[in-house]
């Protein structure tokens, strides 16, 4: 290796700065009011997706429950919502007013106890990354110290989507049941159904989302991502080095959950309600396939690759419903067979040399971590 | 939770709820059996397990509607055949989707997951635009309606019992195909050593074909089956996907034993839950515990000592 690779080289600035360009320049320029909120509800889905790159990607960690994350965050920013909205005197033609409707629909008389600290907004902001981060630790302690990784983890996590679905969906009046909460109104008595609320809202959005890859590629670039690396790919001889293989498991679980939690809280902002339609064994999936189409060792292909499904998914289900599924479908499997690395992949093999070319910005240095292993993948894995 | 009924009652409670519990547990069984096999044997994570039972249930009902428009006098017995083609369909697609895409996949575990995912949503639309999207029932024969009476409190439907010997002989038959006879033998030398297996001789690609087959297969017979108690739908696979893989899991993969036994525990544990409780929170706390103890032991019920 010629040079190791340092966070923010020349290439990833330019990038990052390009995505900045598009995301804060391009978009709110072109789309209308409407489209720029699907963009945001996209974006909150990105937060996920850069989680499972690091994850996934550089960790070998297959989580199917990144759903229960978003959850947790995006319910935690409801709760708070809903208690603003449902004040003494919104809800007094309730029969306990001061409670959230669908509590009050369900005969609940008190508000529940793990309720209460949502009334307050720091704490919120608190505990949308503390919940999420403390029951990724419980869980990540609990299989990985135990070695349980690869296909198992990824169905126990799936186990807990499901979990999750059915507890949400059961327990209706603690948490709003199958219809999720609704009917968001201020966010500290600032009154996030404007236009120019959403229109503020996308750009606190997009600027949360660069803060976020950036913190990824500083966690890429640092010893810990190659340690990650090097963990997937030969998993003993990390151990036999004497690092501890699961407290690094469990740091970068702990740490996609936190992205996915703010992701949630973000989508409740923008979009303005949670539901368990998020939470689920097939959003959870979904999310995951977002991460394969853009790259899995892509930070920002993963940003792209959430943009890319998610407008081919608003189209195709626009105009042919029943096409959709298909195309995801297929989507899945020509991700794993034709092109393992994703967007990142195509655009490192056929765009990227030709604009290096041009530039002769001719860096042969392998910086990219991830680019090196992605060719040894590529070259392991189709071709037998 | 149990003070308002006398020790007789709360004795029916349990018979009755077990007895439903025990259907689940065939269902359970039928699907957990060819997900054993494919991954316990072969490590392929098969997300589309439940498209291949749906497809079984689907045939079971053209054969239904084929049999009392044009042999209604043989209606009684179509169930058999029914079976029958069921096995060979989902077999069949079994052994194309192993040679399409499984095949190109056993080195890398995670993503044969998202590629039989993303064949299962295929298989969902595929369903949705050919056969409609509402659910379909059967029509049963005289001869498995009603039910038959234990006690004056008990009472246990006959297409129950009728589908908990048909889970019995499928199992027995997968057990002696898997530790008698000479096919069985193959398959283990493959799991255990792949290499070794090739080189005295077994076409190993061709055994990981005929084990998917065989796995999608018993999933076909277990649509056949679940027609008995429920309506088929397109989704109807994904609701027991999960399900299933637990009990796999749960039961320790590649152990065929240790399926039927976490199968048996999980329905069990289940059906009883939900008499006292609402459904959901017995799912909930059924799969909760089953998480719990797999995080405590994650090798599952019962293992299988190999060298690996």
């Amino acid at each position: 290796m010629k040079r190791a690779p340092s966070f923010m080289d020349l290439k990833d600035l330019i990038a990052v700065g390009l995505l900045a360009i598009i995301l804060i320049v391009v978009f709110p320029a072109l789309l209308d009011g409407f489209r720029l909120n699907l963009v945001a509800k996209y974006l909150t889905y990105a937060f996920v997706a850069v989680g499972l790159v690091l994850c996934w990607g550089l960790g070998g960690i297959l989580s199917l429950g990144q759903g229960v994350f978003f959850a947790l965050g995006g319910y935690g920013m409801a709760m708070y919502l809903k208690l603003e909205a449902s004040s003494v005197e919104n809800t007094k033609i309730q029969s306990t007013p001061g409670i959230p409707d669908f509590m009050d629909w369900n005969q609940i008389t008190e508000l529940p106890y793990f309720w209460q600290p949502f009334h307050s907004l720091p704490l919120t902001i608190l505990l949308i990354i503390l919940i999420p981060a403390l029951f990724g630790f419980v869980i990540g302690s609990a299989m990985f110290k135990r070695r349980v990784s690869g296909v198992y983890f990824a169905i126990i996590t799936q186990a807990l989507a499901a979990i999750a679905t059915i507890l949400i969906i059961g327990q209706q009046g603690y948490t709003g049941g199958v219809n999720g909460i609704t009917d968001l109104r201020t966010l500290h008595g600032w009154d996030i159904r404007t236009d120019s609320a959403k229109f503020i809202l996308y750009f606190v959005n997009a600027i949360l989302l660069l803060c976020i890859v950036g913190f990824a590629m500083y966690v890429r670039d640092s010893k810990l991502g190659r340690i990650l690396v090097a963990m997937r790919d030969k998993e003993d001889r990390v151990r036999f080095s004497g690092y501890s293989v699961a407290n690094f498991q469990i740091f970068v679980f702990c740490l996609a959950g936190v992205f996915a939690a703010i992701g949630g809280a973000m989508f409740t902002l923008n979009v303005g309600f949670m539901s368990p339609s998020l939470v689920g064994i097939v959003p959870s999936i979904e999310m995951v396939i977002f991460t394969a189409v853009g790259g899995r060792l892509s930070i920002l292909g993963a940003v792209y690759g959430t943009l890319a499904v998610n407008f081919a998914k608003t189209s195709l289900s626009e105009s042919f419903p029943e096409l959709w599924l298909l195309g995801l479908g297929g989507l899945f499997i020509a991700v794993v067979l034709v092109f393992p690395n994703g967007l990142a992949g195509i655009w490192r093999d056929y765009v990227q040399p030709h604009i290096d070319r041009a530039l002769k910005l001719n860096s042969k240095d392998p910086t990219d971590p991830a680019a090196n292993v992605a060719k040894q993948a590529a070259a392991a894995s189709p071709a037998e | 939770m149990f003070g308002d009924y006398s020790l007789g009652d709360l004795g029916s409670i349990f018979a009755m709820q077990g007895f439903a519990g025990l259907i689940l547990f065939s269902v359970y069984v039928l699907m957990a059996l060819g997900l054993a096999i494919i991954f316990g044997q072969m490590g392929v994570i098969n997300m589309a397990h439940g498209e291949f039972m749906i497809l079984g249930a689907y045939v079971t009902y053209f054969c239904s509607e084929f049999f009392s428009a044009y042999l209604p006098s043989l209606f009684p017995g179509y169930f058999f055949v029914a079976m029958a083609l069921a096995f060979l369909a989902s077999g069949s697609l079994g052994m194309l989707v192993e040679w399409a895409l499984i095949k190109r996949l056993y080195k890398r575990p995670l993503d044969t997951l998202l590629a039989t995912w993303g064949l299962s949503l295929i298989l969902q639309q595929t369903y949705r635009s050919v056969f409609g999207p509402r659910e379909v029932g059967v029509v049963l024969p005289d001869w498995l309606l009603g039910s038959l009476p234990v006690t004056d409190t008990i009472e246990v439907p006959i297409n129950g019992v009728f589908v908990m010997c048909l889970t019995a002989l499928i199992t027995i038959a997968v057990g002696l195909l898997m530790y008698k006879a000479r096919w069985g033998r193959q398959v283990r030398a493959v799991v255990q050593n792949r290499v070794m297996a090739g080189a005295v001789g077994i076409d190993t690609e061709r055994v990981d074909r005929m084990t998917f087959g065989l796995g999608c297969g018993i999933a076909g017979v277990a649509g056949s089956a679940f027609t008995m108690i429920g309506s088929t739908g397109p989704t109807s696979g994904q609701l027991y996907i999960v399900d299933t893989f637990l009990i796999v899991v749960f039961g320790g993969a590649a152990s065929l034993f240790g399926t039927i036994a976490s199968a048996f525990s999980i329905s069990q544990t289940q059906s009883t839950l939900e008499f006292f409780l609402s459904g959901s929170m017995a799912k909930v706390i059924t799969l909760l515990t089953v998480v719990a103890i797999l995080m405590l032991r994650p090798q599952g019920l019962f293992t299988l000592k190999v060298r690996r």
